[in-house]
């Protein structure tokens, strides 16, 4: 299938120097077991791609692949530099909030009153004001998640991977968050490796959903969602998109 | 408040058996002699606690200080933690009691004894609890960490230290309990004062109420000094309350 060259996100103002993902048959191999098998997808820089597909297809190797964690047996893997969003959020429990969505700085060697004055705008600004303090066994599945997101945005990298992150919450507050994405991700635009295992989360959120095969994970389909933000799942086009990637996931 | 009534009980029932059992009060005092031996030797008592203490002070902080290096060390580098890990683990194996008096011969009557068992004896606890939890770190948070690009003294800062400062002050507690065990088994090997030195000086001196209250004051020393961690360990760590604690 062709990529569609003139997407939503080609559109959108991205950060300097961002650079995109390019995935060139990569085949990944764990012992016996092939995570993923001549994979090939590309993600255009400020572009939202999300990959769905059966679990243990490989979609948590493609991440790692692409952020630079492992490398492929087979095949090119070239990305910008990439930060993760890992599928348990990882928060430090010993950590505030603030502290937590500030560490890639702290890391980094920035000091902890830089890093706290840095972190706090857009902790704020992505409706996490008045968290700052609490410790994250204080806080929800949903605002875990949010400060793990801003975590992710704040390591500075042009291309995020965020493995199923709305997976462990409950549809309510799943849908509540696919809403704030949407909308964190127009105000901090990047290049986005969406994982997911549901459909409506990929075609709510992307530019372009890729499908992948049970494993070994390989690209099946393509779809590009040319639907205008925000997108309503009640929405005909959108029914008929999401329709069309479930038929391509059970094929 | 359980745990006192329980103390109640059993101090009732030691009380009873002294004095219907028919024992020799020389043999075993009953707890109203040992509490009187407590109040009229209390200078005696007072002045033997301060050497023994110091002792465990001194031995406890040294285990304390060369236990989180060698962890940390033994962390850090592999091949030395191959190397010497065989070595940490008979530092433990060494009984105290055949050591101690050859320690005495070398490092004389003093202080410097004392200290060196009780360290030695505390070092284990510590050094092998700190390896342990440092080694045990969440492998998907030290994955993380590489994404940001965390150096290795950067992944041991943020995550690997703080995750593993429970476990480190766990086996500090388990020290301490054992260090005043200690302190008695280095005076008794060789000493001129001190709790240990008391009892084994009251004992043939048929004193043994005073010998029973050196017992009475080196417990309550050790479940001081476990409780004073108990509480530095919540302080240094509320999220361990509000996660593992029910």
């Amino acid at each position: 299938m062709p990529f569609q060259t003139e997407t939503p996100a080609a559109r959108r103002p991205h950060p300097p120097g961002a650079r995109g993902v390019r995935v060139e048959s990569a085949t990944r191999r764990f012992g016996d077991v092939t995570a993923v098998e001549a994979l090939s997808l590309s993600v255009a820089p400020g572009e939202v791609v999300a990959v769905v597909g059966p679990s243990g297809c490989g979609k948590s190797t493609l991440l790692e692949l692409v952020c630079g964690l492992s490398e492929p047996d087979d095949g090119v893997v070239e990305a910008g530099p990439a930060a993760l969003m890992p599928q348990r959020d990882l928060l430090l429990p010993w950590a505030s909030a603030l502290d937590n969505a500030a560490l890639p700085l702290r890391v980094r060697g920035v000091s902890k009153a830089d890093a706290r004055a840095a972190a706090a705008p857009v902790f704020a600004e992505l409706g996490l004001a008045g968290f700052e303090g609490a410790r994250p066994s204080e806080l929800s599945g949903g605002m875990r998640q949010r400060v793990a997101f801003l975590r992710t945005l704040l390591a500075g990298k042009p291309v995020l991977c965020l493995d199923e992150p709305f997976a462990a919450l409950d549809a309510l507050s799943r849908a509540d968050m696919q809403r704030w994405l949407a909308d964190a991700l127009g105000r901090e635009p990047r290049t986005v490796l969406l994982v997911t295992h549901d459909v409506e989360e990929a075609v709510v959120l992307a530019d372009r959903v890729a499908v992948l095969s049970p494993r070994p994970g390989r690209v099946v389909a393509e779809l590009p969602v040319p639907l205008p933000r925000p997108r309503s799942v009640t929405d005909r086009a959108f029914v008929a998109l999401r329709e069309r990637a479930l038929e391509a996931l059970g094929s | 408040m359980i745990a006192l009534l329980v103390v109640l009980a059993l101090l009732g029932a030691w009380q009873l058996y002294a004095e219907l059992g028919g024992v020799d009060r020389l043999i075993l005092p009953a707890p109203s002699e040992i509490a009187t031996a407590l109040v009229e030797d209390r200078g005696l008592l007072w002045n033997n606690f301060l050497v023994t203490a110091s002792e465990v002070a001194l031995g406890i902080g040294a285990a304390l200080l060369l236990g989180f290096a060698c962890a940390v060390a033994l962390h850090f580098w592999l091949p030395l933690r191959r190397a010497t890990y065989p070595l940490l683990i008979g530092s433990q194996a060494i009984p105290i009691v055949i050591v101690a008096p050859l320690l005495v011969v070398w490092l004389g009557f003093g202080m410097a004894p004392k200290v060196a068992i009780i360290a030695l004896i505390c070092f284990f606890p510590v050094a092998v609890t700190t390896l342990d939890a440092l080694g045990r770190t969440d492998r998907d948070t030290l994955k993380l960490l590489r994404t940001l690009d965390a150096t290795r003294w950067s992944a041991f800062r943020f995550a690997e230290a703080p995750a593993a400062l429970p476990a480190a002050l766990s086996g500090a507690k388990i020290a301490v309990a054992v260090a005043v065990i200690g302190a008695v088994f280095a005076e008794y090997a060789g000493s001129s004062e001190g709790l240990g030195h008391l009892i084994l000086q009251s004992v043939p001196q048929l004193e043994t109420a005073r010998a029973w209250a050196a017992v009475v004051v080196l417990a309550a020393f050790a479940v001081l000094l476990f409780y004073a961690l108990d509480v530095a360990q919540r302080r240094l760590l509320p999220w361990t309350r509000t996660e593992g604690r029910p």
